[in-house]
Formats: structure tokens, C-alpha cells, sequence
């Protein structure tokens, strides 16, 4: 296939397609998070990580196919599993992994862990702790973009564990009668920690929960880039047109426990391994290229590109001081 | 490239377990995200996944094997058709590694050292006098608070009010009377019943550095509110290495106003002054509530602004001068005295003037402190002032218990415990839900008289 060419793939609209290179670059970007969580996983085992930690690995389309369709400016916030959220954005893997170890390196030099973690820089605007918090936070950046009078847009991450906080409908209305530009991204991996969406919600199809304020809602593939990003561009024209918010509902799956410390067990191994199996979202990538004949060497190369990348970015983490005594004292108020 | 799995830990808290089952036999092909094996902990059964690929070259520790420490050996990986080095073959026995079970606290001991709050941390007193303002002009509470908006709504395009019914309706306690037609609904914006929510928005908008200020009807409805004001709003900074900054006031009336009951009357000081991250205001005069206002907006860090209802149409000389401002942290002291000091915030300042003037008849010549901010508290000015008299009354309209006044009396304590004649007495309002009935909301609050009692037991 000649390069630059759209691979027309499982697109699932009538939107704009991925090219070589962006299938290629969706390949890298995804093997980052998949490789980075597991690495973060390892870490975490040998101690090195403490406290919680939320693996992304399974979801790694949805980050990079929505990733793809913003441009520089635009915002993003999103829950306590945002290892994914951050690499997409750019944040460094270094960066990263050191705040995850509690080292003065991390972007908050170590005091805000995996959970609590920003970048001015990159317009991410967290990681956050509390289930739903960051929905209201995320319209918050919405206003700011139309306040200022930009075509900018934000993302609110969230999952279907968080889709029935009262502050997830507050916000709904709230950007639904100001006509905010916020895209609001429920990551459905079927699971609010250990109870399914069955038994916590009533409304399964959730990307019609925005229907009552007139929000326009698709379910979306999610583990399915070309689909995932298709989705998203159709929902950021929306909303630099300022027809207000957009919710998209990604379908997916996480392969891991909600955190490190569980076992998983409210669901058979079998439904992961098929899902690993049929549906994983970079071995679908991997095939698009192989088939539109991208030589395996080049993939290969990624895959070590990206180990490279992994394991300078642990030994990074492991090597770097922690905080020096003084900065417990640091950054609870601005000088006036 | 022979590489160990180790033993994970799969909690803060696991130290071992046993390895219950291996998934993979020697010699299977192994690649990232595979299951090797299951372990188990007295709590849960965990899979240990592989992180490298390769040949799963020898298993060092057996199916069953209890007490295995975190970090211990337990498998060999090797690349296709290496074989496993020598000195890897034998592992460890699990007795041998109990010391690689992850180090609890690596903190240097400087870091861990610093259990109580040093008692140094009070600065010098305030030797500069408050600043003279010139002129002044009778106004309302009321007028000052909108003078303060108005004033910075003009000098500073970034800051805007939302609240319910701010805008159209002119403000509930029409605080914010003519500022729609001024500045337009861009600026002051009406929002639905909605706390939560509209809290949530004003501080992702203040994240990004806008500067809103967010009127509560009154502050008992920002307890709806409270999860962003604390944990979004204050702690942001700090979790995020000094990046994410939150220039924000949460303002409205706060406390007793009259015969509105239970749920419309608690003074929220203490909750708020508890938290890091956060300042905390709460003015008495035309002049405080004027001169802060317009320093907590233009303050960098989230701002608590603790106003009060019945205080809103009382009349005080204020500064006309159009850069009229106040600093934050710096308590005032309203009338000298030499024989107590008394300390109150809002209007229990003006319980404390009564109270003087009565004390001042029968020979008791009080000091009372106004302290304007509550968070970061004027500590100086109160010991300066303690110093002087040797005794201490605090005066407060919410709860006694974890309140404001024992904080000032643990304070003085700390600094000023060898000045002390008496032990400080703290009044405050009564310890029960706010009644309804005229005659208990009277019993439940703090009148001059409680003062003036307290004050002659201790001179």
C-alpha cells in the first residue's frame, strides 16, 4: 500500500479514515501505554510503586484514537486511571513512571502519585481521585475555552463506574444550556471496580444518558482506533462549532483488576481471554498494517523502540531521588 | 538475557504468600501480559503476569510453596535457545529472602521528623500600623461587597460571578444589584440549583486561570459543594508540583442570620480554616468586607469569603479612595484595652464591642481583636496582645467543640502560655442544631452578657 494512502478499515462512518502513517503512529502510541502499564505493573510488584495503581492496559485505543483528533490547546481531564490519558497527551514516560515511584522527577515531584498527576505544559488538567469530580472540572475547562472566545475543545474522561454521580447529569445540563465545548468520553469497560454495569446502572446504553438535555450520544467500538477516531472527529467538528458538548460512548475492555491489589474474580478468565484474544485493540492495528503490507521488521522495530523507551523510563524512575525534606512545605499557596 | 521474575507484591501491605500454581511448564514460550502463574496471600488469589517475553527456562520455586517472599526469584526467562546461567539455577530459599520484602518507609529522617507544629512559625508582630486610608463614607455591608466586585469586574477581565440568581434576579441578598447591566451576562451568569456542579465548573475554569468568584445563597449549600472547594480546589496545587494554581473565591453568607432554622445556620469557619490550601476570610465591617474582597479576588490561591446575613445591611465608615484594599492575614484591633483580650470574627466582633463598653463602665477596659482572616490566623497580634493582658476570651458563633477558639486558645498556649494569669475561656455558640423558637435561637447564640461574665471570672 502506498504510503499517505487512507486505509478504508473498519471505520464504521462515513468520517475520514487513518493513513499509513497514522495506523503506524496509533501502533507506537498504543505499544507505549500496553508496555508502560506492564512495566508499571512489575514496579509495582517489587515494591517500587506503593499506594494505588490503575493499569490502562486493554483501553489503549480509545486514548490514542480520540488523542489523534485533537490539536494543540484543546483540553483534557480524567479519572485516577489516567497513565494512559498522560502518554497520549505527550507527557514524557519518564515523567511519568517518577511520579509513579514518588521521585522529585515525576510531574509532581512525587506529590501526587499515580492518581494526582498534571501538565500545564500539555493541557492535562489531571488525574483525579474522586469518582466523577473530574466531570464538573471538565465543563469547567469547557467554559474557560469559550470564555476566552477559542475554538478550543475539552475531553472529560470517564468511566461507566463514575456515569451515575449526580455531578456527571449536573454537568450535563450545565453544558448543555451554556453550549460548552466539552466532549464527554465514557470509557464503558463494563466494570465499576467489581460490579458490573448490570447491577449498577439501569440505563445500559449509556451514550444516551445525555438525551434529556439534548446531547448528541454515540456508542463507539473502542477497542477499535480507526472507529474511535472517526468518532471523535465527527465530535470535536461539534463542538468547535460551538453546538455545545458531545458524548461518546468508547465500548472496552481493561484486562486488569480495577486496581493492583485486585484479584478479579467477579469475572471468569475466560471472558478476559477472549476479549485478549478477538478483540485486543493494538493486535487489531498490527494485522491493518501487516495486510496493507507493512514488513514485520518495521513493527519489530517499534516494539523495541518503544521497550527502549519503557525501560529507560524504570531505570529513570528507580534512579532518581525522591523529593528533597523541603518540598513537603511547597506549593500549598501562591505568594500573593 | 536471562531475566528473574520475582515475587510481586500485590499490595502495599503483602510481605508473602505462597505460589499456588504454575500456568506456564518449562520451556513454554512466554510473551508480555501472559498469565505464569497464580499466587495466593490470606486475602486474595493473584495471577503473576509476565512483563518479557521469552523462554520460560526453569521455575525456582515449586507449585505449593508457602511463605514466599515478595521479591524472591521465582522463574528464570531466557531467550530462544539460551541456556539458564549458573548462577541463577538455585533459588533462593524463601527464609533467605525475607529482607527484599519492599521497604515500608524510605523517607529520610528529616522528612519524618517534623511531627508537631513548631511553635517558632509565629512571625513578628505587625510593627506597621494599618494603613490610612483618608476620607471615608458611610455605606452597608451590602454596598461595600458590590463596590468590591465592581471594581474588580473592572480592573480585571478574567474574573466573573456565577451563582443563583446573581444576575437577572440582582442577587438573593442583592449583593450583586447593578452588576448584570454593567457587565453583561457573559460576566455574571445565573445558574441552576446546582451546587455541586456549578462549584465543579468554576474551579475547572479557575484551573486554567480564569478568576470566578462563586456565590453560595448561603455557604450552608456549599456543603453540597464542599468535595471540589477541598479537594479540587486546595489541594491541586500541591498535587501537582506548583503547576495548577486555583484563583477562586467561594463567598456568601454564613452562620446564624435570624430564625431560618437548623439547616440555614452554622458558621462553616472551623471546617474551612482546617484545611491546607485554602484561606480563609470572614469580615465584619464595611471597611473588611470592601477592602478583603477585593483581595481575595485578587489573591492567586482559592479563597473562602465567610460573609454574614444580618451583617449585610449595617452601616460603617469606609474609605472612599478607589485602591481601597485590606491585606488577608492581618487581624485588627478595634478598641485597646489592658485588662482581657477578646477575640472575634463577623459579627461577634460587634457582641464583643457591646460587651466592652459595658466592661469599660464597671473599670474592665477590654482589647478586642478582630481577626478578618481566619486562615492563615494573625497568631502575632493576638500574642502581642495577650502579652499585655495575661488573659484571653474567644468569641465565636459556631460550635465550641474543634472550633475557632480553641484554636486561638492552643495558640496562645503554644506562644504565650507563661503571660497567661487565667486559663482561656472560650464562648461560643451553643453545642445543638440551631432552634427555631425566638426564645432558644436567643439561648443558643453568644450574647454580650455571656462576655462580660466570662471576662469577670478572670480578672
Amino acid at each position: 500500500m502506498e504510503a499517505g494512502k487512507t486505509i478504508a478499515q473498519k471505520t464504521g462512518g462515513n468520517g475520514p479514515s487513518l493513513t499509513r502513517e497514522q495506523f503506524t503512529q496509533a501502533f507506537h502510541d498504543m505499544l507505549l501505554i500496553r508496555r508502560f502499564e506492564e512495566k508499571a505493573g512489575q514496579l509495582y510488584g517489587m515494591g517500587l510503586i506503593g499506594g494505588f495503581c490503575h493499569l490502562y492496559i486493554g483501553q489503549e485505543a480509545v486514548v490514542v484514537g480520540i488523542q489523534m483528533a485533537l490539536k494543540d490547546g484543546d483540553k483534557i481531564i480524567t479519572s485516577y486511571r489516567d497513565h494512559g490519558q498522560m502518554l497520549a497527551a505527550g507527557m514524557t514516560a519518564r515523567g511519568v513512571m517518577a511520579e509513579l515511584t514518588g521521585r522529585a522527577t515525576g510531574y509532581s515531584h512525587g506529590k501526587g502519585g499515580s492518581m494526582h498527576m498534571f501538565s500545564r505544559e500539555k493541557n492535562f488538567y489531571g488525574g483525579h481521585g474522586i469518582v466523577g469530580a473530574q466531570v464538573a472540572l471538565g465543563i469547567g475547562l469547557a467554559f474557560a475555552n469559550k470564555y476566552r472566545g477559542t475554538d478550543e475543545v475539552s475531553i472529560a474522561y470517564f468511566g461507566d463506574g463514575a456515569a451515575n454521580q449526580g455531578q456527571v447529569y449536573e454537568s450535563f445540563n450545565l453544558a448543555a444550556l451554556h453550549k460548552l465545548p466539552c466532549i464527554f468520553v465514557i470509557e464503558n469497560n463494563l466494570y465499576g471496580m467489581g460490579t458490573s454495569i448490570e447491577r449498577a446502572s439501569a440505563s445500559h446504553e449509556l451514550w444516551r444518558n445525555g438525551e434529556p438535555w439534548g446531547i448528541p450520544g454515540r456508542r463507539v467500538d473502542g477497542m477499535d482506533i480507526a472507529t474511535v477516531h472517526e468518532a471523535a472527529v465527527e465530535a470535536v467538528a461539534h463542538c468547535r462549532a460551538g453546538k455545545g458538548p458531545y458524548l461518546l460512548e468508547m465500548m472496552t475492555y481493561r484486562y486488569r483488576g480495577h486496581s493492583m491489589s485486585d484479584p478479579a474474580k467477579y469475572r471468569k478468565r475466560e471472558e478476559v481471554d477472549t476479549v485478549r484474544k478477538t478483540r485486543d485493540p493494538i493486535d487489531h492495528v498490527r494485522q491493518i498494517l501487516l495486510d496493507a503490507g507493512v514488513e514485520d521488521a518495521t513493527l519489530r522495530s517499534i516494539e523495541n523502540d518503544v521497550k527502549a523507551v519503557v525501560n529507560d523510563c524504570a531505570e529513570f524512575a528507580q534512579t532518581s531521588p525522591e523529593p528533597d525534606p523541603a518540598e513537603l512545605y511547597t506549593d500549598v499557596l501562591l505568594e500573593a | 538475557m536471562a531475566i528473574e521474575v520475582l515475587m510481586p507484591a500485590l499490595s502495599p501491605t503483602m510481605t508473602e504468600g505462597t505460589l499456588a500454581r504454575w500456568l506456564k511448564k518449562e520451556g513454554d514460550a512466554v510473551s508480555s501480559g501472559d498469565v505464569l502463574a497464580e499466587i495466593e496471600t490470606d486475602k486474595a488469589t493473584m495471577e503473576v503476569e509476565a512483563v518479557d517475553e521469552g523462554i520460560l527456562g526453569r521455575t525456582l520455586v515449586a507449585e505449593g510453596t508457602q511463605g514466599v517472599a515478595v521479591n524472591t526469584p521465582i522463574a528464570i526467562l531466557v531467550a530462544e535457545g539460551e541456556d539458564v546461567p549458573e548462577n541463577l539455577q538455585q533459588a533462593q530459599s524463601s527464609s533467605s529472602a525475607e529482607t527484599s520484602a519492599p521497604e515500608e518507609n524510605t523517607a529520610p529522617e528529616a522528612a519524618v521528623a517534623k511531627k508537631t507544629v513548631a511553635p517558632a512559625s509565629v512571625s513578628l508582630p505587625n510593627a506597621e500600623p494599618e494603613k490610612d486610608w483618608g476620607e471615608t463614607a458611610e455605606i452597608t455591608v451590602r454596598e461595600a461587597l458590590n463596590q468590591a466586585m465592581a471594581a474588580e469586574l473592572r480592573r480585571d477581565p478574567d474574573v466573573f460571578l456565577l451563582g443563583e440568581e446573581v444576575a437577572q434576579y440582582q442577587g438573593a441578598y442583592k449583593i450583586s444589584q447593578g452588576l448584570l447591566a454593567e457587565f453583561g451576562e457573559k460576566r455574571i451568569i445565573d445558574m441552576p440549583i446546582t451546587e455541586h456542579g456549578f462549584t465543579g465548573m468554576a474551579v475547572g475554569a479557575a484551573l486554567t486561570g480564569l478568576k470566578p468568584i462563586v456565590e453560595f445563597m448561603t455557604m450552608n449549600f456549599s456543603m453540597q459543594a464542599i468535595d471540589h472547594i477541598i479537594n479540587s480546589a486546595a489541594k491541586t496545587l500541591y498535587m501537582s508540583g506548583g503547576q495548577m494554581g486555583c484563583p477562586i473565591v467561594f463567598r456568601g453568607p454564613n452562620g446564624a442570620a435570624a430564625r431560618v432554622g437548623a439547616q440555614h445556620s452554622q458558621c462553616y469557619g472551623s471546617w474551612y480554616a482546617h484545611v491546607p490550601g485554602l484561606k480563609v476570610i470572614a469580615p465584619w465591617s464595611a471597611a473588611d468586607a470592601k477592602g478583603l474582597l477585593r483581595a481575595a479576588i485578587r489573591d492567586p490561591n482559592p479563597v473562602v469569603f465567610l460573609e454574614n446575613e444580618i451583617l449585610y445591611g449595617r452601616k460603617f465608615e469606609c474609605p472612599t479612595d478607589e485602591d481601597f484594599i485590606l491585606p488577608i492575614g492581618k487581624a485588627k484591633i478595634e478598641r485597646v484595652g489592658t485588662d482581657v483580650t477578646i477575640v472575634a470574627f463577623s459579627i461577634m466582633v460587634g457582641t464583643a464591642l457591646q460587651a466592652a463598653e459595658q466592661l469599660a463602665e464597671q473599670g474592665i477596659q477590654a482589647e478586642v481583636i478582630n481577626l478578618r482572616t481566619l486562615r492563615p490566623l494573625d497568631t502575632a497580634t493576638i500574642v502581642e496582645s495577650v502579652k499585655k493582658t495575661s488573659r484571653l476570651v474567644t468569641v465565636e458563633e459556631g460550635w465550641p467543640f474543634a472550633g475557632i477558639g480553641a484554636e486561638v486558645a492552643m495558640q496562645i498556649i503554644e506562644h504565650a502560655f507563661d503571660w497567661l494569669d487565667a486559663p482561656p475561656v472560650r464562648i461560643a455558640g451553643e453545642d445543638v442544631p440551631m432552634p427555631f423558637a425566638a426564645n432558644l435561637e436567643k439561648l443558643a447564640l453568644p450574647q454580650p452578657q455571656h462576655i462580660i461574665d466570662a471576662v469577670k471570672g478572670l480578672v
